[in-house]
């Protein structure tokens, strides 16, 4: 066999969606925002609030959760000696990508992560969501199929590989010297919520520890919840999509055993129920996804293994979160932001633009 | 002499779409791939795998990962 990686079999890919799918739901339990146990780009988006470079009151939390993501990897890759910087394939363009991805993203209200835990706490609406992610990667394949391609990467140093990773440990360290505080929403240079979802947060410690786990295992693993839905479309292969699968099942049954199932399509926690834009939002995002080769959190992983490119995703992301609170793209419970409806269109367009430019043969 | 892929530097999912589109296009019983990671070098070889192939060599060559699939 090609490793000894336990992680790649089988087994291993739905022991780690397992044990995600019961850590997610956990997390909401100890304080996390409903349904958004973990959320990638949920969380990138409170981030950006937390560093004040968009407003939204409600959506500020500096969330350590993603802080761990990376650092998990990269302890997993250091240990297992995938730490391997790399980058320059067509950094600009996965900039782009990233913006595009959020804005969909958040126009559904969650990435793929979030999609799939909308969907175990009994929100219907997710299922329209996850409809739009299929369509979304089906679209991607498409291009792969015609040659799609962003080009090669080349080695990078050991300092650029661990640009985002430092990044990560700083936004750490100005957490633990900026706490929250009591009926303030600021702390130093820190932006805090004083309600909604940037309000409701688990514990630093066991946030941080979560991640920095999930951050390993995923790592470990190759969970992709993108690479799930593309794999079983261009492949018939069911490997990431088995993981993707324990993840519902797992925050399933959590949920109903913590209480936190509600079926039901009106009400769900931080989601509008306008069915085609939730479809449509997730298309959007679930394209840019593929294009760029991975899933939001997944891009997290691969930073961690020093992937300069798809930090520059990740940046992309918390640019396309920025704009998309000031510019008011961003649904709401209370339905779409004034300009999301145009900003999910041109985003479809622009990634099919770059759908196009870039069918070449390497 | 063994078809040659190098899909060193190019992210997921292009190596396995070159292994198995060099599968389908040279229906040659053997394929070198090159891979510069550790998580291609699995998906190549699950892919492989499941068309048929076995991986008769993986090895490790400076960064890069060398791999040979022979036809079952």
């Amino acid at each position: 066999m090609s490793s000894r990686n336990i992680f790649a079999t089988l087994a291993g890919i739905v022991a780690v969606g397992v044990i995600i799918g019961i850590l997610a739901p956990l997390l909401q339990y100890l304080g996390n925002p409903g349904n958004m146990g973990i959320c990638v780009a949920c969380f990138e988006r409170d981030i950006a609030g937390a560093i004040g470079i968009h407003r939204a009151a409600v959506v500020q939390y500096l969330r350590p959760e993603i802080l761990g993501f990376v650092l998990g990897a990269l302890a997993a890759g250091l240990i297992f000696k995938e730490f391997k910087p790399s980058g320059g394939s067509a950094p600009m363009t996965r900039f782009v990508l990233g913006m595009v991805a959020m804005i969909g993203a958040l126009v559904f209200l969650g990435c793929p992560w979030r999609a799939a835990l909308r969907l175990a706490g009994g929100d219907g609406n997710a299922v329209l969501g996850l409809l739009g992610l299929v369509a979304g990667v089906y679209i991607g394949t498409l291009f792969f199929r015609k040659g799609y391609n962003l080009g090669r990467s080349y080695k990078q140093s050991i300092a650029t590989g661990l640009m985002l990773p430092g990044i990560m440990l700083g936004l750490l360290a100005l957490r633990l010297i900026f706490p929250p505080l009591e009926g303030e929403d600021k702390s130093g240079i820190l932006f805090y919520s004083l309600s909604g979802p940037g309000a409701a947060y688990a514990p630093l410690a066991i946030a941080l520890a979560i991640g920095l786990g999930v951050g390993f295992l995923a790592q470990r693993s190759r969970f992709c919840t993108m690479g799930a839905i593309r794999d079983f479309i261009l492949f018939r292969q069911t490997h990431l999509l088995a993981g993707f699968l324990a993840l519902v099942v797992a925050a399933f049954v959590v949920n109903l055993a913590l209480g936190q199932f509600n079926p039901g399509f009106e009400d769900q926690p931080v989601a509008h129920n306008l069915f085609f834009w939730n479809f449509f939002g997730m298309l959007v995002a679930g394209l840019a996804f593929a294009l760029a080769g991975g899933c939001p959190g997944r891009q997290l992983f691969m930073s961690g293994e020093g992937n300069s490119d798809a930090a520059v995703f990740v940046l992309g992301m918390i640019m396309g979160a920025a704009l998309a609170h000031n510019w008011g793209l961003a649904s709401s419970p209370a339905g779409l932001g004034d300009n999301g409806a145009l900003a999910a269109i041109i985003g479809l367009a622009v990634c099919l633009a770059i759908g196009f430019a870039n069918l070449k043969r390497t | 002499m063994a078809h040659k892929v190098d899909a060193r530097g190019l992210s997921c999912p292009q190596p396995v779409l070159l292994t198995t589109e060099a599968i389908k296009n040279t229906g040659q019983s053997e394929i070198e791939i090159l891979v510069d990671n550790q998580a291609s070098r699995e998906n190549v070889g699950r892919a492989a795998e499941s068309q048929g192939y076995q991986v008769a060599v993986s090895e490790e060559m400076d960064e890069d990962f060398r791999i040979v699939i022979r036809k079952k």
